[in-house]
């Protein structure tokens, strides 16, 4: 749930764990046939009603349950009816009927054209940052790996920096830094020579109004910058994992790094990259602070994305329409749920759930 | 050796490494290939910290300039005299109109720390039941897990929006509270049920006979085997209320006392005319906290947060 790698937000959610050096295996008690059985001193009925009927595990998960379905799954369901009626002010204050409305709100969706451009935006953005920020992500971490440990503590603690800044914060600061009044990217630009950066005036360049490409260049820095931290360290810990020797061995032998990493790291790491790689796709299509920060929403609409399509559709347009806004809920929902499902049968398939 | 026999070699040498069977050219060859490696390696190191870096410093930099510093046709990297004057200007909370850092400082902190709490305690129940008991369901229950930490708050955030509205709970960080607990769930069961399954059930067993009860049990044996797991699944319900956007943006509107800092930032930035002095000091006042928890925790963070992927 949490945003963009929000980052930390967004975070390696769920991946089957266990934790480093809790030595985890999955907990191989065949002791399903008594839970909680303690044979201590019973005490009261209603202890001893729980314990005959096997209530124990449930009562634990009714406060997490209760949390989920109001405020997960509940909503969920409640957005799915929304996007097949023709809810707004109208509606919540009573003035009007509720109405079932049918494909409407889906059919005036696909006619929009800033519905496409939104997710061609999507897309594209997704496109470019997740092999950027693997790429980039795996680099650092390999050479994290081969680092004397001074260095490698000076580089993670800088990537590690970048990833806890809050994406409000990173994204604020990533338009000071592309501003075109005193913006020192601008600057920078300006200065060097032309062969190198063409002839473009990068003086006073405005990155954010001029259009959606170059708002989404500055978008995909950003959001890279955030999160190949997270990346890093995945590989690095995966790394770990695998006996120096081998590696070491390798490079005597004269194989060149791309190599030793072709043939040996990757085919290793396979499980941790896929989990990495639909994790990320997940996070990109769900970048929400930094469009709305770096596009100045609601200003361009020609820069939204589908977060902040939806969002405009909902909150921000007059009337808001829960509707529409609903409509297009689903349909994120819906892509999102066809990389989820990925992602599950990945995690399964992985013993996530022993 | 060829490269094309080097996966070969590898496989060789890992076997010669062990008898310690290296030939002396070849290693004095690889002597200095390590030396000039180790070169090239420390400087790509450097050169990504240093760009990693820069942004953050700019931001910080940023904040201690004068107007004149900032809007200077040749910035540089420092400020020519350093002012705290943009710190005091978000301090007294004149330049943002809507009160003082301080204030939305304390609603976030107010924020995140409530639902750490409220996320650990339910978390912590549940991933007890998940690791320590077999019932019916119990998969079902995982792979909802999985599935429901997947969906974005922004497809919800129509229905939670006027649910909460019905419940006047829109204007008010207490609504805030429970829906971030709620978001951290998932994520934080996940990561404990691993914690609590490593616990050796023996020890329960001889506490039980021993004649502690269920609540003495959990509290003297489980709670501190676990505290490791429960710091792990804090930092991350830390991270999602701290950072979280869309959803205080939506819920708290105008009620401009209730900000939390990513939103008051938000406002502040969005307000025409702002100078960046004031708004980089705000949002330095918001990031270097997180950053220095950041660090304080860096080792279980690193640890416990990338532990999923590596198990493979």
């Amino acid at each position: 749930m949490a945003g963009i790698q929000q980052p930390p937000t967004v975070l390696p959610a769920g991946v089957p764990a266990g934790l480093p050096g809790s030595g985890q295996a999955s907990d191989g008690h065949p002791d399903g046939s008594q839970p909680g059985s303690h044979p201590g001193i019973r005490r009261g009925r209603a202890a001893a009603f729980i314990r005959r009927h096997k209530l124990a595990p449930y009562l634990m998960l009714t406060p997490a349950l209760i949390g989920i379905a109001l405020v997960l799954l509940w909503p969920l369901l409640q957005v799915v009816i929304y996007s097949f009626q023709n809810y707004s002010l109208m509606q919540i204050t009573g003035v009007a009927p509720t109405q079932w409305v049918g494909l409407a709100n889906f059919t005036s969706t696909f006619k929009d054209p800033e519905f496409w451009l939104s997710l061609r935006n999507t897309l594209l953005l997704a496109i470019v940052v997740v092999p950027a920020t693997l790429i980039v992500g795996t680099v650092v971490g390999v050479v994290l790996n081969r680092l004397g440990k001074k260095m490698a503590i000076f580089v993670s603690t800088a990537a590690l920096m970048a990833w806890a800044t809050p994406p409000i914060s990173a994204a604020v600061l990533f338009y000071w830094l592309v501003n075109p009044d005193g913006g020192v990217v601008d600057w920078v630009l300006s200065k060097l020579p032309h062969w190198l950066v063409g002839s473009t005036n990068w003086a006073q360049y405005n990155w954010t109004t001029t259009g959606a490409f170059q708002a989404y260049v500055v978008i995909a820095v950003l959001v890279v910058w955030q999160s190949f931290p997270f990346i890093a360290v995945s590989v690095l810990a995966g790394l770990k994992t695998i006996p120096g020797e081998l590696l070491e061995a390798a490079r005597v032998d004269g194989a060149s790094s791309w190599r030793v990493f072709r043939k040996i790291t990757y085919p290793l790491l396979k499980p941790i990259f896929l989990v990495l790689l639909l994790l990320s796709v997940i996070w990109d299509f769900n970048v929400f602070a930094q469009t709305y920060i770096v596009t100045g929403f609601p200003g361009n609409q020609n820069e939204y994305n589908l977060s902040t399509y939806l969002y405009d559709k909902a909150f921000a347009s007059m009337p808001p329409s829960y509707g529409l806004g609903g409509a297009i809920a689903l349909i994120f929902a819906l892509i999102l749920l066809v990389i989820t499902i990925g992602y599950v049968r990945t995690s399964v398939r992985q013993g996530a759930l022993t | 050796m060829s490269a094309q026999s080097a996966d070969v070699g590898a496989l060789r040498s890992a076997a010669g490494a062990k008898t310690g069977r290296v030939s002396a050219p070849g290693a004095r060859r690889a002597r200095t290939n390590r030396r000039i490696r180790w070169a090239g390696l420390n400087g790509f190191g450097v050169i990504i910290a240093l760009a990693t870096l820069f942004p953050l410093f700019w931001m910080i930099s940023t904040a201690f300039k004068s107007s004149n510093d900032i809007y200077s046709l040749t910035p540089s990297l420092l400020p020519s005299h350093w002012t705290l004057g943009n710190f005091r200007e978000v301090i007294s909370g004149q330049v943002s109109g809507i009160g003082s850092v301080w204030l939305f400082f304390r609603n976030s902190l107010a924020v995140t720390l409530s639902t750490v709490v409220l996320a650990s305690l339910v978390s912590l129940l549940a991933s007890v039941a998940v690791a320590r008991f077999r019932f019916r369901l119990r998969a079902s229950f995982l792979v909802m897990l999985l599935i429901v930490q997947m969906i974005p708050a922004q497809a919800l955030i129509i229905a939670l929006f006027l649910d909460f509205k019905r419940l006047n709970l829109l204007q008010n960080l207490l609504g805030l509270v429970i829906v971030y607990a709620a978001q951290a769930l998932p994520v934080s069961i996940w990561m404990l049920r691993n914690f609590v399954a490593t616990i050796p059930r023996e020890l329960e067993e001889a506490a039980a006979i021993d004649g502690a009860s269920s609540f003495r049990i959990f509290w003297r044996i489980l709670f501190p085997l676990v505290a490791p797991g429960l710091v792990a699944t804090s930092i991350f319900a830390f991270i999602t209320a701290y950072n979280e956007f869309i959803v205080a943006l939506t819920f708290l509107g105008q009620a401009h006392s209730d900000y939390t800092l990513p939103i008051y930032v938000t406002y502040f930035f969005g307000r025409g005319g702002a100078e960046w002095g004031p708004i980089m000091a705000a949002s330095t006042m918001y990031t270097i906290p997180v950053i220095i928890f950041f660090l304080f925790v860096r080792r279980r963070l690193v640890g416990g947060l990338t532990a999923g992927a590596v198990k493979g």
